[in-house]
């Protein structure tokens, strides 16, 4: 599988990729590409620059120099809208869900189906059909709430990020990012996130997921690229490499070679 | 792998839904229970005198106003905001109101000799300046708050100073004399509809259409449309609402427009229901209007409220006063009772809030 994967053209990449915070070089000459129907893990201990590279990737962040690739395009996302617009969704690790709202309003906030005529003109909205299409989504990725019209602040953290991934899963159409999304769950409820993670990659959309939980990463990564510093310094695969290669990576104790390091590209 | 969690999911929510659902049920509804011990006390005691159609009628038109500043303030706290300014908008709305009512409806001879030929033109539009004085108010403190990234108490606070000074500027810090009567005898007491009942006389006024005509707009709005979902929201997380693509500042400016045009809409109705703009009242009329729309169940913090709620909620200090003066108690323990009213509701909340959470 890796190696088909391998042939495919990248739906996102990140060309010599530079970031000045005034004098801190956050990102140098960053080089990372995903490809359809891989999880490509994203490590690196803090302050490494996994967040701004993302930032950088979606629109938060303006960079200095270099290039980002979009379905064979170059880009430049003006916002985060810009890029989800693209089909580029995240998932946050504080749970970037409204807690007083239900999982159908949830997973349509600010796309919300209307009614039609007059009424949909007036903001009317088509609580039927979304409810429907929740529903649907959930029960694709069999992620079980007891009521989906339930207020989240009432269901369990793993529960809300299920919605949380539903929804990105549900809106993207090329790549999912998961910023730590099981940063803040207990382990039968990450256990629920990473089986969505290869689930949606078993639909062909690629998730680059960003952790620092070790085991998680190599359950389920297909590639692992590894930051410090702001620079790329290794790519490992899971299956060869071990936990150990890849904290070594993090922490600079273990040395690899730059070419190994961009052998992705 | 995930049916561990599942059953472990299951588990945790399972267990709860019906003492939870049972516990927001009773919490959602105790705001109308409180109105009817209020409304059973009276009764026991000043029996039909209180509760009688007359009297209803009488609650529901003096409390028009208030209704109508409650609607407006609910939106703004369902988005974890605050409105401080709508009472002196209020009064600043019904002085502007009053003074271009006065301008349009003669010239200053005749309305010294208290004629106002033209009135058919100055009523109108008087009432509209009103309005529109409280809609600009409001988007000002929108604008302020979200341009200026300040906290919607301190904007607020401060357009309370300012709306009720150019109030008491324009107006020479009294009532605004020489309104045309007609403001008041051929609009806000015109009897739409009016019935005999059992020798009581019931009528329906332009107040009584405006304030629950708004009232249920504003319910339709805040449940069936995309406005609604947004103000619930953005006060449920501002952060993720941002982040969902919806314009939360723009979203703000208009919640903020629309309860100061609600403001201006109770300034118009004050001249049309006393004939004259006062500057006196009115002064604690956002504390009022907080007071209500908590008790009538929205959260301080954002993301809850419901226009019922904060409707039921509006009408208990008019129940309280109305009944008070009734039972010739000092209509003074009005306040004592709101007080205790206000904190026992928040306090409900909170214990409702933390019964749901801690699942």
């Amino acid at each position: 599988m890796v190696s088909t994967v391998a042939t495919r053209a990248p739906v996102l990449e990140a060309r010599n990729i530079n970031k000045h915070f005034g004098p801190v070089h956050a990102l140098k000459d960053v080089n990372l590409s995903v490809r359809p129907g891989e999880v490509l893990a994203l490590i690196g201990d803090n302050g490494a620059g996994k967040s701004t590279l993302i930032n950088v990737l979606t629109g938060v962040l303006p960079f200095d120099s270099g290039e980002i690739i979009f379905d064979g395009q170059p880009v430049r996302f003006s916002s985060p809208q810009d890029a989800r617009e693209h089909g580029i969704e995240t998932v946050y690790q504080d749970l970037a869900v409204a807690p007083h709202l239900d999982a159908v309003a949830n997973i349509f906030l600010g796309r919300e189906h209307r009614t039609g005529g007059l009424p949909g003109a007036l903001g009317f909205l088509d609580n039927d059909r979304m409810r429907k299409e929740t529903d649907e989504q959930l029960a694709r990725l069999r992620v079980r709430v007891p009521d989906i019209e339930r207020r989240l602040v009432t269901l369990s953290g793993g529960q809300r990020q299920g919605v949380a991934v539903a929804r990105a899963v549900m809106w993207a159409s090329k790549v999912v990012i998961m910023d730590e999304p099981t940063a803040a769950l207990g382990v039968a409820q990450t256990a629920m996130v990473l089986d969505l993670v290869t689930q949606v990659r078993d639909t062909g959309i690629p998730v680059i997921f960003i952790s620092h939980n070790m085991p998680n990463v190599f359950q389920v990564a297909d590639r692992i690229v590894v930051l410090r510093l702001g620079e790329v310094v290794a790519e490992l695969d899971p299956k060869t490499a071990s936990i150990e290669d890849a904290v070594g990576a993090m922490t600079g104790s273990m040395r690899f070679a730059r070419g190994e390091a961009n052998q992705g590209e | 792998m995930s049916s561990a969690s599942e059953a472990y999911d299951e588990a945790v929510t399972e267990a709860l839904p019906a003492r939870q659902r049972m516990l927001s049920r009773v919490s959602q509804s105790f705001t109308p229970i409180i109105l009817l011990i209020i409304v059973l006390i009276f009764f026991a005691f000043e029996g039909t005198k209180f509760l009688s159609l007359r009297n209803l009628n009488e609650i529901a038109i003096d409390s028009s106003q208030l209704v109508v500043l409650t609607v407006g303030t609910t939106f703004v706290i369902i988005t974890a905001g605050i409105d401080l300014s709508i009472g002196s908008v209020l009064i600043l709305s019904s002085v502007v109101a009053a003074k271009v009512m006065i301008a349009l409806s003669g010239t200053p001879e005749q309305i010294a000799a208290f004629e106002f030929p033209n009135q058919h033109i100055g009523i109108p539009v008087g009432l509209a300046a009103g309005v529109v004085t409280g809609l600009i108010c409001g988007v000002i403190n929108g604008l302020l708050t979200t341009r200026l990234q300040m906290p919607s108490f301190i904007v607020t606070l401060g357009m309370l100073g300012i709306a009720l000074g150019l109030g008491q500027l324009l107006s020479g810090g009294t009532s605004v004399p020489n309104v045309p009567p007609a403001v008041q005898v051929d609009v806000g007491l015109k009897e739409l509809v009016a019935v005999d009942i059992a020798g009581q006389h019931l009528r329906i006024t332009p107040p009584i259409v405006i304030a629950y005509g708004i009232a249920l707009i504003a319910a339709i709005v805040l449940n069936r449309t995309r406005f609604g979902r947004y103000t619930y929201a953005i006060g449920s997380n501002a952060a993720a609402s941002r982040r969902a693509g919806i314009d939360v500042d723009l979203h703000l400016v208009k919640v903020f427009g629309l309860s100061g045009l609600l403001a201006g809409v109770a300034g118009a109705m004050d001249l049309m229901r006393f004939g004259t703009a006062s500057v006196g009242s009115h002064q604690a009329d956002n504390l009022a209007a907080i007071s209500a729309s908590v008790i009538g169940g929205t959260s301080l913090f954002g993301g809850i409220g419901t226009i019922g709620g904060a409707v039921v909620g509006a009408f208990i200090p008019t129940v309280l006063r109305n009944g008070l003066v009734i039972a010739s108690v000092p209509p003074f323990w009005q306040n004592v009772a709101i007080g205790a009213v206000l904190i026992l509701a928040v306090y409900l909340d909170q214990r409702r809030r933390k019964a749901e959470e801690r699942m």
